[in-house]
């Protein structure tokens, strides 16, 4: 009981000031969430789900204050990418800086204008993949956000979108607090691709609902920022339909606490998911992916590919599961989660599960956490490679396979270059 | 061009000597040949000069156009004209062969003060030595030797040795796990290179590569140090009689 009243104290003081707001279907989505969220209350560390972060600093009431950061002469990611550019800052957005959401074959409507408005295919996303994403672990985070956000936008895609939709989150205020849901929606034979890059806040709870209809292709590419003390907790939720695609790739560089949790289903036959992550880390960065892969629909494809760089104390965890429902016959299922460690401080924690109830499934897994190379370190060398070089190739080399689940390859060299900046700047 | 003077090595680990007084002196243009048992030292040989950790140099000094070898970085080495063909080439997933390539040429050109080769220059140069080497551009394009086969890696080996045009060659049982015709196209490679100003030192089990691979000088080497250097004719005797009269002999 001392646990329950802990959670539901936790709860009273993070919702302090704020309050769930419209009165139309969006409304109603919001108090719905809201009561789903009062009978949860807010996570604790004496979660099994939440056993390798401690979430106190992501449920207190007031965040902890984030030193902005000055990226130099780096350009933003995706900066060159041609794009609907959308900005917020500390979370709300700023439509002055921001392009014409104008796109051909993509609606795209802030949720401020999307309460009174009756957007039939949005009640059926809004908040309703979140709560389906409530089994078996609750993830009252993301009902938070569903309940109490107010910025973000509804997107569907009705065609092939000529180009991305590119959020940038611009981090102003020391002490902001962000609460962001989108809520996506792919028609059959759709295509589109979603960029996200910044830190938001010095706190920001995120969710993004994604369902990509029979046949249609979804493409999420995001780099959480440089701000050494930002911390994050985001969630996508995703349900994928026949023959659709479903992909998913984060750099994180940096942060002090992020926990990314990725809940998809494969609810049509033919679906293919792939979620991958790339995270470098020196000294105080506690990074944590969270997976929850679910198959239903049959002969479905689903990769897990989540590789950490980490140095000088950095943290870095893994928590997986692939979920092969009965019926789902000839599931091909691949999860893999690395850690290098670049010295003897740092640390990996894996957790990789799978549960399997169809009998025709393909489903492998791995997890290692090790050093750099040494024998392929002197060959680099023995070859004129000088070490520093040599140990950066051989890192991004570590990197490559999540960095290949890009599909678009001036945004791949995007985030290689940007992960090689990184290591430059943080010798070893 | 290089010269070993009383070469002594341990393991760093362990209190293991390996190499226990090694001399040798290879002229400009010569073609060495150290053969020897198993564990009398000819691999670490060469991975004490190419640099390698885990080894600690207890006296002696090894010299290349009269530099001390010994105290660079091996990437260092590299640049001053050394190069070591491994006996087991390393996998680098990830690694694109020719990124590994050009990342070498140009890092050795830069540390001599040239200018990098444009890409689009080392790719002429690439494709045409690959060629000879019968390396297709599909192997270029994988990892480092990442799922070749024995005879691939080998070739590449000499690829990477034919780009980076060294003084000092190191063949480290290049013949080892290769059939006849591999080893033929391999020999050829490094007749090829073969000139005034390069020399070689040819590490083998083997007298069969020396057939190809014609050399100046046979050493053989047993517990660490050279214990006979000959003509080609000492090749021949070792592979009639084997090492034991040899041992015998030293004693």
């Amino acid at each position: 009981m001392a646990l329950a009243q802990a959670k539901s104290d936790a709860l009273a003081a993070r919702l302090d000031g704020l309050a769930v707001g419209g009165s139309g279907w969006l409304g109603a989505a919001r108090r719905d969430a809201a009561s789903r969220l009062a009978a949860m209350g807010l996570p604790n560390k004496r979660d099994e789900y939440w056993r390798y972060t401690d979430p106190a600093s992501l449920t207190q009431a007031a965040p902890m204050p984030a030193a902005l950061f000055d990226a130099g002469d780096e350009a933003p990611a995706f900066d060159g990418i041609d794009a609907v550019k959308l900005v917020f800052v500390d979370g709300v957005f700023d439509a002055a800086q921001s392009d014409d959401p104008a796109l051909a074959g993509v609606e795209i409507t802030h949720l401020s204008k999307a309460d009174g408005v009756d957007i039939h295919w949005a009640r059926e996303v809004y908040g309703v993949l979140e709560t389906r994403g409530q089994t078996p672990v609750h993830r009252p985070l993301a009902t938070l956000n569903t309940a109490y956000a107010a910025e973000g936008f509804l997107i569907r895609a009705t065609a092939k979108a000529a180009k991305p939709v590119s959020f940038t989150y611009l981090h102003r205020a020391e002490h902001s607090d962000a609460l962001i849901h989108h809520c996506i929606k792919l028609e059959k034979g759709a295509e589109l691709t979603i960029l996200e890059n910044g830190p938001a806040a010095a706190r920001i709870t995120s969710v993004m609902e994604v369902e990509v209809a029979d046949t249609a292709r979804f493409h999420h590419i995001r780099a959480q920022g440089r701000d050494h003390e930002r911390r994050a907790a985001t969630h996508v939720f995703s349900r994928v339909g026949a023959g659709a695609l479903f992909k998913s790739f984060t750099l994180t560089a940096n942060g002090c606490l992020t926990r990314n949790e990725q809940i998809v289903e494969l609810v049509g036959n033919d679906g293919v998911a792939h979620v991958a992550g790339a995270a470098v880390g020196d000294g105080t960065f506690h990074h944590d992916d969270t997976v929850f892969m679910t198959h239903e629909g049959q002969r479905c494809e689903s990769r897990q590919v989540f590789k950490k760089v980490l140095m000088n104390g950095a943290v870095g965890v893994f928590q997986g599961k692939i979920l092969v429902k009965q019926g789902a016959q000839k599931t091909d299922g691949y999860q893999i989660s690395q850690s290098l460690l670049l010295d003897g401080d740092s640390q990996f924690l894996a957790k990789p599960e799978l549960e399997i109830y169809a009998d025709d499934v393909k489903c492998s897994h791995g997890s290692t956490s090790g050093a750099i190379d040494d024998t392929a370190l002197f060959y680099l060398q023995s070859r004129g490679v000088p070490k520093r070089v040599a140990q950066s190739l051989l890192v991004l080399a570590f990197l490559a396979e999540a960095i290949g689940e890009i599909e678009d390859e001036a945004i791949a060299e995007d985030i290689r270059s940007r992960l090689e900046g990184w290591l430059q700047r943080h010798e070893h | 061009m290089l010269e070993i003077k009383n070469l002594h090595v341990k393991l760093e680990e362990e209190d293991k000597v390996i190499l226990n007084g090694v001399d040798l002196k290879i002229g400009a243009g010569e073609v060495h040949a150290i053969m020897g048992p198993n564990g009398s030292g000819k691999s670490t040989l060469s991975y004490v000069l190419a640099g390698r950790e885990g080894y600690e140099v207890t006296e002696g000094s090894a010299t290349l156009e009269g530099a001390e070898l010994l105290e660079m970085e091996p990437e260092e080495r590299a640049a001053s004209g050394l190069f070591l063909a491994f006996q087991y080439p390393v996998e680098i997933p990830g690694v694109g062969n020719m990124t590994f390539l050009r990342t070498a040429v140009n890092a050795q050109r830069k540390a001599r003060g040239e200018d990098e080769l444009s890409a689009g220059d080392f790719l002429k140069i690439v494709r045409a030595k690959a060629k000879t080497l019968q390396i297709d551009a599909e192997m270029l394009k994988r990892p480092v030797n990442v799922g070749f086969s024995g005879g691939e890696k080998k070739r590449n080996e000499i690829l990477q040795m034919a780009m980076l045009e060294p003084k000092m060659c190191i063949l480290d049982e290049t013949d080892s796990g290769l059939d006849v015709d591999a080893m033929k196209l391999v020999a050829e490679g490094v007749n090829a290179l073969r000139d005034a100003g390069r020399s070689f030192l040819v590490i083998t089990h083997y007298q069969r590569l020396l057939d190809h691979i014609k050399p100046d000088v046979v050493h053989i080497m047993a517990a660490g140090r050279i214990i006979k250097s000959g003509g080609p004719e000492l090749a021949l005797e070792v592979e009639n009689n084997g090492y034991a009269d040899l041992l015998a002999e030293a004693k």
